[in-house]
């Protein structure tokens, strides 16, 4: 089996790789007169890492958003688990199992470390107002689990010695960690993550590089990553998209990506201005 | 002890119970400005629109009775029922729930992302609308609200304090019951914000939409949510004014002394309201005390006023709010 069949395939690391979860049509977004994604398709399958790459401004943040609902393209079709995906808002996305991070950090500022990552759990709580007024067995139940699973998150991210700290007062390497650590608690079956590397250290980045495979291998999560960074994308992902100003130049692994002229085009232009 | 001391302190007894009330109505205030970001200036009608409803549906008065009889040529103005207290008190809550709905689905829903002084010149039209449905609902006379809360001077108080300071201080029970209804109230919004599903949602909405959204929290059910609570608080303060004064239409004037909480204790900031509210409470009611006869007394309509922009002068973020640092 390979890249092509529709039951899917097994990488050279011996991950299984399903079939298509997630399929974006002929997709086509624009600002008033900015096209920030022309008729774009692609697709994801289950348990892989899909990378989204391209210069500055080529749409990658339009198309996760396109994806997580915050933003609805004029054109084209979202199909999701074999079914097309009518218009949603965000916090419907998010509750089919879908979570995401942002390029540029939205956490809530006035919470400690944990409170956030608990935020993440919202949609785990199902206990009625009376359940939780009287601490009712069910509530205390869904309570224990929550903090359970954030406790879980927080030690596989490695931020134990920060959970009681307000999150304003992070430095930004840590808030993109506890950022990636709200959405998973969620566990959710896809996660979208917006460059989690922009703006770390080397150390940092390696970090999450190794926190991004262990949590795909781990727990088999889909994820979905836009990343500047062409070596980190090729070491990290199975397939990669590459967009130019709003248009789709490449879509293959690492290795047809790179071999790709037009994506070689697009990344020279980028480094010789 | 000196006379004049043992009098201060019944002033500032009598003053902290009023600035609980305070603290209530700057609480609606509060709810709504953190999720939503909008000043509702509508705060006071909805407390006049919640009081008159309660006393209405107490009476078992026929709702737009005037309409009713003007188009049908009846003239109908009660059901000839009695609705008990408590029962009644549900009911309005339930009232004020479906307030909350409207608003947000024929206003606020339409104005997402507008510029905040657009939000707040909507919610000044909302006052004025909410107003004239009040009075075509249940008419403009005065009524008298009574859910059965005791009234009169406090005894036991009365005899303790005149056993040890000689003179017996008069501390209403109504101010005393709506002093301790307030405080349990304020401590259930405070509880429910910190422990329960839709509190946290509501602390996460107030915090940032975009990763409230990206966590699965509707802003839209939060936003209901809010203006339900914040009926209910205006419901509260409306019992409590209206036992006191009688329900009219100096009643939606309470907000006025709220806003000066506000300016003192911070318009994002819940135990900034409390404390704000304490503050006014005790200082207007001392002042009063000291300083109005000399001036000719009536100070309490702007001494609130004038400690609040003293204040905002040397900490404009409020008592409780972060220190803003403009960045250059
Ligand atoms: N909310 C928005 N309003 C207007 N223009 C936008 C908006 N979001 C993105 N754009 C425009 O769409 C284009 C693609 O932006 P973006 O998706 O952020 O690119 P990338 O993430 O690849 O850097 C840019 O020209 C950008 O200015
Ligand atoms: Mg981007």
């Amino acid at each position: 089996m390979n890249e092509m069949s529709p039951d899917g395939y097994t990488t050279e690391d011996g991950r299984k790789i399903g079939g298509v979860v997630m399929e974006m049509r002929n997709i086509t977004l624009r600002f008033g007169g900015v096209v920030a994604i022309k008729d774009i398709s692609f697709d994801i399958r289950e348990g892989e890492i899909r990378a989204i790459i391209g210069p500055n401004g080529a749409g990658k943040s339009s198309m996760l958003n396109v994806i997580s609902g915050f933003y609805h393209p004029q054109e084209g079709e979202v199909w999701y688990r074999g079914a097309r995906r009518p218009a949603m808002k965000p916090f419907q996305v998010a509750r089919q199992g879908i979570a995401r991070t942002f390029q540029n950090i939205a956490l809530f500022d006035g919470m400690t470390v944990l409170d956030n990552i608990m935020t993440g759990r919202l949609n785990h709580m199902s206990a009625s107002f009376i359940d939780q007024a009287l601490w009712w067995g069910k509530a205390q139940r869904e309570e224990v689990k929550n903090r359970r699973v954030a406790e879980e998150v927080i030690d596989f991210l490695e931020i134990q010695n920060i959970r009681k700290t307000p999150v304003g007062r992070l430095p930004y390497g840590l808030k993109k960690r506890v950022e990636l650590a709200r959405a998973l608690v969620a566990e959710p079956s896809i996660l979208l993550l917006d460059e989690p590397m922009a703006g770390m250290n080397v150390e940092e980045k390696e970090d999450m590089s190794r926190f991004i495979l262990d949590v795909n291998d781990e727990f088999g999560t889909t994820i979905a990553l836009i990343e500047h960074d062409m070596g980190v994308v090729m070491d990290l992902s199975d397939r990669v998209v590459v967009m130019d100003y709003g248009k789709k130049i490449g879509d293959g692994t690492p290795d047809e990506v790179r071999n790709n002229p037009d994506v070689i085009d697009a990344y020279l232009g980028v480094a010789h201005d | 002890m000196p006379e004049q001391l043992v009098f201060a302190m019944e002033v500032t007894l009598n003053g902290l119970m009023t600035g609980v009330m305070y603290s209530l109505v700057a609480l609606g205030f509060v709810l709504i400005f953190k999720a939503s970001g909008i000043f509702n200036y509508a705060q006071g009608v909805m407390a006049l629109f919640a009081a008159m409803t309660l006393v209405g549906i107490q009476d078992g008065r026929v709702p737009f009775a005037h309409i009713i009889n003007e188009v049908l040529g009846t003239d109908i103005h009660y059901f000839g029922w009695e609705v008990p207290a408590l029962l009644a008190i549900l009911l309005t809550v339930l009232v004020m729930i479906g307030f909350a709905l409207f608003v947000q689905k024929f206003i606020f829903r339409h104005l997402v992302g507008q510029e905040p002084i657009i939000l707040f010149m909507a919610t000044i039209g909302l006052a004025y609308f909410l107003e004239g449905v009040s009075d075509l609902m249940w008419g403009s006379e005065i009524r008298n609200l009574d859910v059965g809360l005791p009234q009169g001077i406090n005894d036991t108080i009365d005899q303790v304090t005149f056993e040890i300071f000689g003179y017996g201080f008069f501390i209403d029970n109504l101010d005393l019951w709506a002093t301790g209804i307030a405080a349990v109230l304020v401590a259930g919004l405070i509880a429910y914000a910190q422990y329960t599903k839709n509190g946290r949602a509501m602390r996460a909405v107030a915090d940032d939409h975009q990763a409230a959204l990206s966590v699965g929290i509707s802003l839209n059910y939060v936003w209901i949510l809010v203006w339900s609570l914040a009926g209910i608080v205006a419901l509260v303060a409306g019992i409590m004014w209206g036992s006191k004064s009688g329900v009219q239409f100096s009643l939606s004037l309470i907000a006025l002394k709220a806003l000066p909480v506000l300016m003192l204790g911070g318009f994002t900031s819940i135990p900034g309201a409390i404390v704000g509210g304490l503050i006014i409470g005790v200082g207007e009611a001392l002042f009063e005390f000291s300083i109005g006869p000399l001036i000719g007394g009536a100070t309490e309509n702007w001494f609130a006023y004038v400690l609040a922009l003293v204040f905002l002068v040397f900490r404009p973020q409020g008592l409780f709010g972060e220190k803003i640092i403009e960045r250059v």
